[in-house]
């Protein structure tokens, strides 16, 4: 049947008839990798044997932006990191800017961030909880969270005019007080956020495809966690009690009472359980900071010009995603002289290859959706 | 001359049934679509029409002119044929539904296993569309879907087994009739839960949808298509709902005849038994996230088989001792 | 009660107390820490500071050559358990004498305490990779190598992170241009560079 043109031809490529790694490009443009993130996959069937994440589409040099302007400036730069949980960069940048110098920031102002902070947290925890299920293929909640993630940007645009990225305190303090409209709107949103918990829950943490889908896949140890510097709900999730609002308070934690949920396996089942559980944790934050909010100023006397004095300074909060800091070098003048932006998404993603190496496709999926990146962050 | 007026009969009832047919299916999308979105606490379409009720003629105009697009690299013929021998089985297996009583187009007494036999067909289109596209999306969905349609197939097979031994006949028609004291879901349950998985698993639904699985591979096998070939694929898979809810009525709920003190014509038992099939299928699809390749294949190896093999002796053993 | 008041000061880093600094004779912070160092790598600290005297901010000098074996020692030894890498970055101070910075800044669960090492080197010299000591230091050093160019040895793979392969410059360094076309020069990449 074959003519001896073709049989030698076969003959020559005798290597391509042979068993070969399936090369698969999932990304840039792909529903589950949450932005513009490429991930190069080497398959053998359906299990990943390598993996190879190409990331910088969103690269917009932020760390260089941040060294040509003013230390006030460059707040609304910080939303466009983690656009998702945008105050919580806010919060970073001007807690570390503050540690250059001895401002006494009014406790309003602190637990108003506090507050906000904590409502970022559920913005953020509330999408990951929407794709991840995606992901899962669990669609309804998806639409669910978005919902309530709905409420939460609408406290933002109450509060600050903003949704998506507020530009939500100044250094020193806020920029003015916010209206009272937002704390009656936020008890009503605490009231009800519960019961919604709860509803997420009932079509997941029982069910018995999602335990099948979750539980015993993207297995990480605590001293690999470490090792590749993954911190948030993911280190949380592998055991290891650290949440820097507890190891190194800032803004009004160190008066707020909090559990930290910590997970005993490290799969991706325990990292939804401690973001479920911080969820809650996170309301009940804001319920005392609302029981607790003392009248006064909301921001204290800064010069007209931050000039930090000479110096260098790493400080860091709890981001919903993990680690999130800047190391700033001030050279005395008013634009920094080093900014240095320690995304948590970027090095939570640097284990993605360890967490998925072994496992199925469909798990790459669910293994990316449980490490919570996102891009702009990542890629700065 | 009584042939001819023979073949102008079954060409009428094929026209009504096949239009009838593609009509009803754009409305299950739009009420899939509507279910789905109060579920997800939104209205679904609004816009066309009142509640949107023309969308999914909208939907059908905008396929019919959407750009058709045949990728550079793609077998063409095979990439060309494969909608169709999709499609085709679909909609050939209707030739022997029973809608009611006297509404069918035709009837063979083999009529269970023609059911069976064509519409496995289908796979062979999914596989050929998957290889013809040249991606490797397109490539990894068909694989799934192979394995997975021809497995549960099996399981489809060894589940009708078990009502087929109650009625002794593959007429449908004569089916139903067993039916006529109790319906055979209650004699059969554990055929009729083998059945209803293996059904969604053989629809490619929710939460079997691994060959097409948006979050992972895209679409699936059919990734590259674009346009009425895509709706092809579309109009296929809800049309092979109709066909696999047809057979689990007909095989466990009494096809058209209803209770006999509620006196409704047999096709409109059939149109509400249908309803709540399909009903449940959209629920589903609402509600579970989706199974992992690998657990898919155990649930049917390690869970159904073992299961569906013992109802047919069980069945066997029963029927030799009681009847 | 004047001793507990400046216990409270150093341990909470506060603000510093501006009115008792004269007659304090205070240690500065991460002594512990050098001692630690310094008795298994005698002289290895070349510098020590703390900005304001924060605890979280103290800071070594290391020599170049002897930045792995004292990262591995601070991570191992019981009292410092720096088992996080939470940030590896570099700084470019043209003026210098050694013009970039290499910057680690290690975290301690166990102890809850921040150290931040440094390294000085000059252009265009290598520095020794530390992702054998944390896996975390893979894509940290990579991006380094992507926006700075310093060239870490034996990293397992040392390519272009953040910005496309071809690249012609390093951006984050000063003298990288903020306007017009400059030296960011990009050429289509061929489609064997590419690898299709």
């Amino acid at each position: 049947m074959v003519g001896v043109a073709n049989v030698s031809r076969i003959e020559q490529q005798s290597t391509v008839h042979g068993t070969e790694e399936l090369v698969i490009n999932m990304g840039p443009q792909h529903p589950s990798t949450h932005g513009v993130l490429r991930v190069i996959l080497k398959l053998d069937g359906e299990t990943v044997n390598d993996l190879d994440c190409d990331i910088g589409y969103l690269h917009r040099g932020t760390e260089k932006i941040g060294e040509n302007i003013t230390y006030t400036m460059f707040i609304p730069y910080t939303d466009r990191l983690d656009y998702i949980a945008a105050p919580s960069n806010n919060l970073a940048w001007v807690t570390a800017v503050e540690k250059f110098f001895d401002w006494e920031i009014p406790m309003r102002a602190q637990y108003i961030r506090s507050m906000v902070g904590e409502l970022s947290r559920i913005a953020s925890h509330l999408l990951w909880l929407a794709t991840h299920a995606l992901d899962i293929g669990a669609m309804t909640v998806f639409l669910w969270c978005f919902r309530e993630r709905e409420m939460v940007l609408d406290l933002f645009e109450t509060a600050f005019g903003g949704r998506l990225t507020v530009n939500a305190f100044r250094l020193g303090g806020l920029h003015e007080d916010v209206p009272d409209k937002f704390l009656q709107l936020t008890q009503e949103f605490i009231d009800i956020f519960p019961s919604r918990i709860d509803d997420y829950e009932t079509l997941l943490t029982n069910n018995r495809i999602w335990l099948q889908r979750t539980r015993d896949v993207g297995i990480i140890s605590a001293e690999d966690a470490m090792d590749l510097g993954l911190t948030g709900p993911i280190i949380r999730g592998s055991g290891v009690s650290w949440d820097l609002r507890r190891a190194k308070p800032y803004a009004a934690y160190p008066y707020l009472d909090f559990v930290v949920p910590v997970g005993e396996n490290g799969d991706i089942y325990d990292r939804y359980l401690v973001r479920i559980e911080e969820l809650r944790q996170s309301t009940r934050i804001i319920q005392q900071c609302l029981e607790q909010l003392p009248g006064g100023p909301v921001t204290c006397k800064t010069p007209r010009t931050i000039k930090p004095p000479e110096g260098e300074i790493y400080h860091s909060i709890e981001n919903p995603k993990g680690e999130f800091g800047f190391y700033i070098v001030s050279d005395g003048t008013t634009t920094p002289y080093r900014v240095r932006i320690r995304p948590p998404s970027f090095i939570n993603l640097g284990g993605l290859k360890k967490l998925c190496v072994g496992q199925l496709v469909a798990d790459v999926v669910a293994i990316i959706g449980s490490i919570d990146i996102v891009l702009g962050e990542c890629d700065r | 001359m009584d042939m001819a007026l023979e073949i102008a009969v079954a060409a009428i009832k094929i026209f009504i049934v096949l239009n009838v047919v593609q009509l009803v299916v754009a409305y299950t999308i739009y009420v899939e679509r509507k279910v789905i979105a109060h579920a997800q606490m939104r209205l679904g379409p609004m816009r066309v029409g009142w509640h949107g009720l023309l969308q999914p003629i909208a939907d059908g105009l905008k396929l019919f002119l959407k750009e058709d697009i045949i990728p550079d690299k793609a077998d063409r013929i095979v990439f060309v044929l494969a909608p169709v021998m999709v499609l085709v089985p679909a909609f050939v297996v209707y030739a022997v539904l029973p809608f009611s009583a006297t509404f069918y187009i035709t009837q063979i007494n083999i009529g269970l296993f023609f059911i069976l036999a064509i519409s496995s067909l289908g796979v062979f289109g999914i596989v050929m569309a998957g290889w013809a596209s040249n991606s490797k999306y397109s490539l990894l969905g068909a694989l799934r879907s192979a394995a997975q349609m021809l497995s549960y197939e099996i399981f489809l097979g060894f589940s009708v087994i078990g009502p087929l031994m109650l009625a002794g006949s593959m007429n449908l028609q004569e089916i139903v009739h067993a039916q006529s004291d109790v319906w055979f879901v209650f004699y059969q349950p554990i055929a009729f839960i083998v059945f209803f998985i293996a059904a969604m698993a053989e629809t490619n639904r929710a939460p079997f949808d691994l060959p097409e699985a948006e979050t992972e591979l895209v679409a699936g096998f059919h990734t590259e298509y674009s346009g009425m070939k895509f709706a092809f694929f579309f109009l296929a898979e809800y049309a092979n709902m109709f066909v696999v809810s047809t057979v689990g009525i007909v095989l466990f709920f009494g096809g058209w005849e209803g209770p006999d003190f509620i006196p409704l014509p047999g096709f409109v038992w059939y149109v509400l038994k249908l309803s709540v099939f399909m009903f449940v299928f959209i629920w589903l699809r609402a509600t579970l996230p989706r199974y992992r390749y690998d657990q898919l294949m155990r649930v049917g190896w390690k869970f159904m088989f073992p299961l569906v093999m013992l109802n047919i002796f069980l069945t066997g053993f029963l029927k030799y001792l009681f009847l | 009660m004047p001793d507990e008041v400046v216990e409270n000061s150093e341990e909470t880093n506060g603000a510093p107390d501006s009115g008792e600094t004269a007659e304090e004779v205070k240690t500065p912070p991460g002594e512990d820490l050098k001692e630690v160092v310094e008795s298994a790598f005698p002289g290895a600290v070349l510098e020590q500071s703390a900005y304001e005297d924060h605890e979280d901010e103290t800071t070594f000098v290391l020599g170049v050559d002897s930045l792995v074996a004292v990262a591995t020692h601070l991570r191992d030894h019981g009292d410092s358990l720096f088992k996080l890498l939470t940030d590896l970055t570099a700084a470019h101070y043209p003026e210098a004498e050694n013009p970039f910075e290499m910057l680690y800044h290690l975290y301690s669960i166990e102890h809850n305490r921040r150290l931040r090492l440094k390294v000085r080197i000059k252009e265009g010299q290598a520095v020794p990779t530390v992702s054998g000591i944390w896996t975390s230091a893979d894509w940290m050093e990579r991006e380094v190598y992507d926006l700075f160019g310093i060239e870490f040895e034996d990293h397992p793979d040392l390519r272009r992170i953040l910005l496309p392969d071809n690249w012609g410059s390093h951006p984050m360094r000063k003298d990288y241009p903020l306007e017009g076309r400059g030296e960011r020069i990009y050429t289509k990449p061929t489609r064997k560079e590419i690898g299709d």
